[in-house]
């Protein structure tokens, strides 16, 4: 059976609480085994594959060892047939057919050794498959297992602290209301910041000399002797 | 990485990479050690942060089984369905009687990518008890 579906026959049940096991402690303890048997595999095929293809490799060096040879003798016997010693190349003739023989062989075995390394490849892959799978059921139980130690460590603390629970709704709206308050907090101290750069720009105006001024004792004598002298 | 050192470094962050919020954390302490984080002036739901094994868990509680209208409660769970997919980052579900939403993060997440799921979630948690309202007491 899937964990998921464990997981989904528990919650049914009314497992849901803290405390209630989703799933068995053995169920997970078999899936932690699994998780270690399939590491190991993959840790021993990867180790096989190793060996393996160091030897295909070999045989590809010796067959290109017996293929050079051919060649040369090849070459040998050529010479053997201009210089006219048909006996000769002959037995150059039968040295290279034993080679090609020995090149044959090495050519099957060297088959056989791609084939167990592809082997091994799929094998290794597959395990990979499976060990990441154990590995997603096992995260499944315990995400579950620690969330709901989680809430009942949240619940608990909540209990000691007094608090009292509140509702959605009301928590929703306190939330909104400190909000409120906060932009009406901020609407003011703008509204603030705005009365006092009014009066800042209009000291900057009357220092200038612009807007409307307050009498100063000097321009009242001023205004006094122009009309006695008129 | 562990709770205090996630902690650490959402202290560490400057404001405007917490998208402009403040953090108070405390870190509840138990068989499974619970990071809650208070964004400033959302201090009653909090989010809450646990690790396992392979990911980061952000989870914040809605509302408890109790506070449901009964009749409507259908129309709620299809309701959570549907805005499933619409709302960004978090999921709904629901841990013993607690409705409740949250995202999962990979463990090698950026304390910015942490501090960033902390503030959808928070955003979409009281979006959540607004939309629903109407299925609630």
């Amino acid at each position: 059976m899937s964990l998921l579906k464990k997981i989904f026959t528990a919650i049914r049940g009314g497992a849901t609480e803290a405390g209630e096991a989703i799933v068995d402690a053995n169920s997970i303890r078999i899936l932690e085994q699994e998780i270690r048997d399939a590491e190991n595999h993959i840790n021993k095929a990867k180790q096989d594959l190793t060996s393996v293809m160091a030897k295909e490799m070999q045989s590809e060096r010796e067959i290109e060892g017996f293929k050079k040879q051919a060649t040369d003798y090849e070459g040998f016997a050529i010479e053997a047939l201009n210089k006219g010693d048909e006996t000769l190349a002959t037995e150059i003739a039968e040295k290279i057919a034993g080679i090609e023989a020995e090149l044959a062989l090495h050519e099957e075995t060297k088959t056989s050794f791609s084939a167990h390394a592809n082997r091994l490849r799929e094998l290794v892959k597959k395990t990979e498959r499976q060990l990441a799978e154990y590995k997603r059921q096992l995260t499944m139980v315990k995400t579950t297992d620690s969330v709901q130690k989680a809430t009942s460590a949240i619940s608990d603390s909540f209990s000691n602290s007094n608090s009292k629970m509140m509702s959605a709704t009301e928590s929703l709206e306190r939330i909104k209301k400190k909000q409120r308050d906060f932009d009406d907090k901020l609407k003011a101290a703008e509204t603030l910041e705005n009365e006092n750069s009014d009066t800042s720009l209009e000291a900057k105006m009357k220092s200038a000399g612009i807007g409307p001024q307050n009498a100063s004792a000097s321009s009242v004598l001023d205004r006094i002797r122009a009309k006695k002298g008129a | 990485m562990d709770i205090k050192k996630i902690a650490e470094n959402l202290d560490r962050l400057d404001v405007d990479t917490r998208d402009g919020y403040d953090f108070d954390h405390q870190i509840i302490p138990g068989e499974e050690e619970v990071l809650q984080i208070s964004l400033r002036g959302r201090e009653e739901i909090p989010v809450y942060l646990t690790l396992t094994d392979t990911q980061i868990l952000c989870i914040s509680y809605l509302w408890d089984e109790s506070e449901i209208i009964e009749e409507t409660k259908s129309e709620m769970m299809e309701m959570m369905l549907d805005m499933n997919i619409p709302m960004p980052l978090s999921s709904f579900s629901r841990i013993g009687s607690k409705y409740s939403v949250f995202g999962a993060l990979s463990l090698n997440s950026t304390t910015e990518d942490i501090a960033h799921e902390i503030v959808t979630l928070s955003d979409n948690a009281l979006d959540a008890i607004e939309v629903m309202s109407d299925f609630l007491k």
